[in-house]
């Protein structure tokens, strides 16, 4: 028994890997967090992207990962309240509790869509501080990637100059792909789309799509069939052309209508590693736009 | 941008008046369609300057939901309250007790009465103190009581994964025990908690806990506490009436499969711990205390399997789950009685008690498509060796006693629940309980939890 103990405390005074240790509770973050760090951080992340990151369980796995984090980059805007919370009060890891310089939220940073002006449970699982899904609008990359390499430059002193310059690349490349993406999408503007739960919010508003609906009654209430059926007439009178879908959310309601209505149903990465070609933030931006393009 | 289609428009204008009308007409149009689509253009890209230079004003406030507290001082606590409720149907047993073991008495969240009854209702807040500490509040209502479940502070600061807890807890041993009753997978606890402390183990005392910094979860914990719960007793002293020491062990395997193991032991002692037992007085048996005075220990081991696929547990999951004790007893009986002709009159010592029992239980809960559970649970308990003098203890009490009987307790318990949404559950379970000897005891339970307000991360 002593020799145990003797063993998990060399275990804990061995130095750890000297890289920035990143624990991002979505692979969106972990990506950005690796443009900006490179080689210089080890970013992990808690969710991936097959994942519905409302509803993740606080595994033992995440609190071991939050114990040895020095950074926790999450979205925040409550999107995590169901297991963060949990996770980080387990882990007895100080320097990340919220308001501690290793807890990093995105949202917040970013002007937020849909907030509520009402907060009722009866409006299903709506968020206080506004739709949390802010990804899939690269200009919010672009605000959230210099506090955030100020931050990890913050913790890693020795590091801050090369998070700085990376992060200098990062939007250089990133305003050159949007300058891109924004004239490739440009014949999708006003183009008419049904997608299963809010997350696409913030794509549709940056490329000008407009929502004619959603397969969710009310956000994180599973769809049911009076209201599909409904929406058959609306998508049909509202003239819909695509429905949409995460790469985690059932593909059933969205079948569903499709053959009511005959519109097609793509399935959006969604976030990094939700396709093939979704490898990074750029591959993401590519791969959706490509499915949204190759809509008839 | 804008200049552009003004000066299309000024063309246009311009043009001379030699041009057919169809032709002006048809020019006319294309710049009408330029310059609205060059406006929507403009708009756009004046909205998103709007967003992207006045982020601040916009929803900055919103920050961390804590800024709508307002004046209130900044006290704005998660508060959310549990309804529960059941319909019971069951055979009327007088006195409750699972044949064989000391009665745990005391603590319970209802659930024991026939037909249609309230449970206790949770009342939880709790919030964080300072960025050093957080504290918590779980009260537990009922008619004319409200006791007190939980009531501690919890360091956010410690670091090097030490977290010190103080207060009222659950105690952390094995995995159930710190769960409250609206997060149970069935109406009732298993016999082995009702069997082991009533229902939970709360202690009032100190927790401290370590999380190990390796990639696989390692948590060793270590309570002391007044130990005035059953298995132990109040014992008005200045010492530690309760220890206890745990460790988990859990990780994932692949995507889809999580798991948490556990070991954990708890040492108490009891002074005068009574239990109702029969006497063998001539004149017709009274009722009397059984008093036992001794040390109590308890091993618990504790797995939980849980498997989603992918790591979505919304639409399919399966949880495994069993829980294994076995406790020891070293002690003294006595017995008491206030009847003169009672041979308990004048507390007589009985000799030594000593008891090992073990049990556990195993449950397999499938959520098999959204909203819907099916769940099974067996529990059994070994009667297990107890020593004592019979010649002593059955010349004062009566041998038929239900704690001296060898019997081995089960119950098979097979539950299907519904959730429409994440907090809102109604339950139907049916129960074939074994847990008295000479009675088969067949029930039925429907059963709601609603949680209302801010409900918290639940732990795995």
């Amino acid at each position: 028994m002593k020799k145990f103990f003797l063993l998990i405390l060399l275990a804990a005074a061995l130095p750890v890997r000297a890289e920035l240790r990143v624990f991002a509770c979505e692979p969106e973050w972990a990506a950005l967090v690796m443009e900006l760090g490179g080689d210089k951080v080890n970013a992990w992340s808690a969710t991936h992207a097959l994942q519905d990151p409302h509803r993740i369980e606080a595994r033992p796995s995440l609190i071991a990962r939050a114990r040895n984090a020095q950074l926790v980059v999450c979205t925040g805007a409550e999107l995590e309240a169901g297991w963060l919370p949990a996770v980080l009060r387990e882990s007895g890891n100080a320097g990340v509790q919220p308001g501690r310089p290793g807890h990093f939220e995105a949202a917040a940073l970013v002007a937020r869509l849909e907030i509520p002006l009402k907060l009722d449970r009866a409006e299903g699982d709506v968020h206080a501080s506004g739709n949390p899904h802010i990804h899939l609008d690269p200009h919010n990359l672009l605000a959230v990637a210099a506090p955030l390499a100020k931050r990890m430059g913050e913790l890693d002193a020795a590091n801050a100059a090369h998070y700085a310059e990376r992060q200098r690349a990062f939007v250089e490349k990133l305003r050159a792909a949007i300058a891109r993406w924004e004239k490739e999408a440009a014949p999708l503007r006003g183009m008419r789309v049904v997608a299963q739960h809010r997350s696409f919010s913030y794509l549709f508003r940056w490329l000008g799509l407009v929502e004619a609906g959603t397969l969710e009654p009310k956000p994180g209430i599973e769809p049911g069939s009076a209201h599909l059926a409904q929406l058959v007439t609306q998508a049909k009178a509202r003239q819909a052309k695509l429905i949409v879908r995460t790469p985690f959310d059932s593909p059933r309601p969205g079948e569903w209508l499709a053959e009511r209505t005959g519109m097609p149903l793509a399935t959006l990465p969604f976030t990094v590693g939700g396709s093939e070609r979704a490898q990074d933030l750029f591959g993401l931006f590519d791969d959706t736009l490509a499915k949204l393009k190759a809509t008839p | 941008m804008f200049r552009i289609a003004l000066l299309a428009v000024a063309a246009a204008l311009a043009l001379p008046a030699a041009a057919g009308d169809e032709d002006l007409k048809a020019l006319r149009e294309e710049v009408a369609q330029m310059k609205k689509s060059y406006e929507q253009r403009i708009e756009a890209l004046e909205q998103r300057l709007a967003a992207a230079g006045a982020p601040k004003e916009q929803s900055q406030p919103a920050q961390d939901g804590s800024a709508r507290a307002g004046a209130a001082g900044g006290f704005n606590p998660e508060v959310s309250l549990i309804l529960q409720g059941q319909y019971r149907r069951m055979q009327d047993v007088p006195e409750r007790a699972i044949s064989g073991y000391w009665p745990a008495g005391g603590h319970d969240h209802g659930g024991d009465e026939r037909g249609f009854s309230v449970d206790s209702s949770e009342l939880i807040v709790s919030a964080n103190i300072s960025p050093y500490f957080r504290g918590m509040l779980n009260v537990a209502l009922k008619d004319g009581e409200a006791e007190v479940e939980e009531a501690w502070f919890q360091t956010l600061g410690l670091g090097q994964g030490f977290t010190l807890k103080g207060g009222r807890f659950l105690s952390g041993i094995g995995y159930l025990n710190e769960q409250h009753p609206h997060a149970w997978d069935f109406a009732d606890a298993p016999l082995m908690s009702k069997a082991l402390f009533g229902e939970h183990y709360g202690q009032d005392g100190l927790q401290l806990k370590w999380v190990a910094p390796t990639d696989l979860f390692m948590e060793f914990g270590a309570e002391i506490g007044r130990g005035q719960n059953f298995p132990g007793t109040d014992r008005n002293q200045n010492g530690v009436g309760a220890t206890s020491l745990f460790a988990h062990v859990g990780g994932d395997v692949g995507r889809s499969h999580a798991w948490r193991a556990g070991l954990s032991w708890l040492a108490t002692r009891a002074k005068d711990r009574e239990a109702h037992f029969e006497d063998t007085d001539a004149a017709g048996p009274n009722e009397v205390e059984g008093l036992f005075t001794g040390r109590s220990r308890t091993w618990i081991a504790d797995f939980v399997w849980k498997w989603a696929p992918e790591g979505n547990p919304g639409y399919r999951n399966l949880k495994l789950q069993a829980e294994l004790f076995r406790r020891t007893e070293d002690g003294d009986l006595a017995c008491a009685s206030g009847v003169a002709t009672s041979p308990c009159a004048g507390s007589p010592a009985l000799g030594k008690l000593n008891a090992r029992q073990s049990g556990g239980y195993a449950q397999a809960v499938w959520q098999f498509m959204p909203h819907w559970r099916l769940g099974y649970r067996y529990d059994w308990l070994g009667s297990g060796s107890k020593h004592y003098v019979p010649a002593t203890v059955f010349a004062a009490l009566d041998p038929a006693n239900a704690y001296f009987a060898r019997y081995r307790p089960q119950r098979h318990t097979l539950m299907a629940d519904w959730s429409l949404d994440e907090f809102s559950r109604l339950r139907l379970q049916f129960a074939r309980d074994k847990s008295m000897q000479g009675v088969s005891d067949n029930q039925v339970a429907l059963q709601y939890i609603m949680s209302l307000g801010a409900h918290g991360a639940h732990k795995f």
